[in-house]
């Protein structure tokens, strides 16, 4: 496989980019794998450039029921960042953070990893306190945190409403610097280009209808393409994860719900930075192409359907107008929804399960893209080593009947 | 966007109801007696089915009443609406396809 660089860039542009070799091979599954994992989603895949390049772990198929990054990997709004209160997710999400600062490096793929600054805003009392103590705790973790005045907001960020006047006031604003945003797609397709030349077998339009167990073994999974025999099985399907995790008869503290997101037309560049806000509720960025991109809160029914509903998108609209007023005469171009599944404490579950040779990866909510690199990186090593690494180690599903929850329902909020 | 049928004020926009989970869970009799992981499945463990859901509402921008819907998670069709306290209707065929 051809390295990447700009001198391949020029060789081909000599052929008018005609003789790019595939990306990634596109095999019929064999009989057996070391591991199969669930999911050719940017965590599944991500997971199998980690087991394939830090733990020597090749023999792997990364099963997808449809295309690759076509789940949520593809339906994000690419926010990227780390500053998660309490220590434990700011363990995982700050190794995270730290490995997208060098993927595109890592993974020869171009991920257009931007750290243009990642602003949260109080509007309230309440919201300046928790922005403050999050910002503190931050810091404490060695995370870059900072906060901002009304003053200092409006000459990082001009375009919002600074104004006292506005009916939902800017008090105050915290920053991380090194957030920003992300291709998504971009992402799923460097760590399947990357994995498959470990050697990992990436099958695409195969659905898992089943998994065999043998004395409470896992021994391999049905597909719609045949059988596959495995003694490891990773879930890495967010959003179906009960769905799958039924078939081993595992019951979860997981729910799935609808998580929307349109973009614009696109605008000359007015948005240089991520804006959110948990108390007027959206959160908005500006795309290379220009589009404003933005998402809100989760659909409170339980669904698997992706479609968005009018109602979330006219009150996303009305925070979008009362942050940014220039955007009341934006029209939207695009809108649709992913589904996520969300964990009662607003935080994930990665390790392993009371099935031998499951292990879960789910409960992302809707932090999941952010969490890529960092999710992969220690799932692969809870699968490598039949025991989860330190960052994991707190998310395990027992923490439910020992009550040990991770509660990040704060810096979760509207954004995720 | 759903049509909600409220049992007493008839059919009504989603946006005057609040979603009030997975119908049936019953606060457990004797709660002394349980374990962690019963508690845990009391508290925490959802069926979250892709299909057929039983799930409770609140009419809070109307009558301000609770009551159960059966309803398709994937295609939102509501195909029954029952009160608070009654059994759930039995699983068919066309609630299980979401018809």
């Amino acid at each position: 496989m051809t390295r990447y660089s700009i001198f391949s860039l020029l060789r081909n542009a000599a052929t008018y980019h005609q003789d790019w070799q595939r990306v990634w091979r596109a095999p019929e599954p064999r009989d057996s794998y070391d591991v199969v994992i669930i999911g050719g989603g940017g965590h599944g895949l991500a997971t199998a450039y980690y087991l394939a390049k830090n733990h020597g772990i090749t023999n792997v198929a990364v099963i997808e029921k449809g295309w690759l990054g076509g789940g949520n990997t593809g339906r994000n709004t690419t926010v990227v960042r780390s500053n998660y209160l309490w220590d434990e997710s700011a363990a995982i999400y700050e190794k995270s953070l730290k490995l997208w600062e060098g993927l595109s490096q890592d993974i020869n793929f171009n991920v257009m990893f931007s750290q243009r600054g990642v602003l949260n805003l109080a509007h309230n009392q309440h919201d300046l306190r928790e922005l403050s103590r999050r910002t503190n705790a931050n810091r404490l973790n060695g995370i870059d945190s900072e906060t901002l005045t009304p003053a200092q907001i409006k000459s990082f960020c001009p375009i919002l409403n600074t104004e006292p006047s506005a009916r939902y006031p800017i008090l105050g604003a915290s920053l991380q610097r090194r957030g920003g945003t992300a291709r998504h797609d971009a992402v799923a397709w460097g760590y399947a280009r990357a994995a498959d030349q470990y050697g990992v077998d990436i099958i695409q339009n195969c659905e898992v209808t089943g998994i065999r167990r043998k004395r409470g073994r896992v021994t391999g999974v049905e597909t719609s393409k045949g059988f596959i025999a495995t003694g490891k099985i990773a879930c890495a399907a967010a959003g179906h994860t009960s769905v799958v995790a039924d078939m081993v008869g595992l019951r979860l503290p997981i729910e799935s719900h609808a998580l929307q997101a349109l973009v614009s037309e696109p605008l000359k560049p007015v948005l240089d930075c991520v804006v959110m806000s948990g108390s007027v509720h959206v959160y908005i960025s500006q795309s290379d192409k220009g589009e404003l991109v933005m998402g809100a809160g989760l659909e409170p029914p339980i669904s698997y359907a992706q479609r968005s509903s009018l109602h979330t998108i006219e009150e996303m609209m009305a925070s979008v107008i009362e942050l940014i007023p220039i955007t009341s005469r934006l029209r939207m171009m695009r809108q649709w929804a992913g589904i996520v599944d969300t964990c009662p404490d607003a935080s994930p579950i990665i390790g392993k399960t009371p099935v031998e040779g499951f292990y879960i990866n789910c409960g992302w909510g809707t932090g999941g893209f952010k969490s890529t690199p960092g999710a992969g990186w220690a799932y692969a090593h809870t699968i490598a080593h039949d025991a989860p690494h330190e960052i994991n180690a707190p998310f395990t599903l027992e923490r439910f009947s020992t009550a040990a929850l991770i509660d990040e329902h704060g810096a979760a909020a509207v954004a995720h | 966007m759903l049509l909600i049928p409220c049992p007493w004020c008839g059919d009504r926009d989603e946006t005057e109801f609040s979603c009030g989970g997975e119908a049936h869970i019953e606060r457990p009799a004797k709660p002394a007696g349980m374990s962690d992981d019963q508690w845990a499945d009391y508290l925490f463990l959802r069926s979250n089915p892709k299909g057929r859901h039983l799930e409770r509402w609140l009419h809070s921008q109307g009558c301000r009443r609770w009551f159960n819907v059966e309803r398709h998670t994937v295609s939102h069709h509501i195909t029954a609406v029952y009160e608070m306290g009654k059994k759930p209707p039995k699983a068919s065929k066309t609630s299980k396809a979401g018809k």
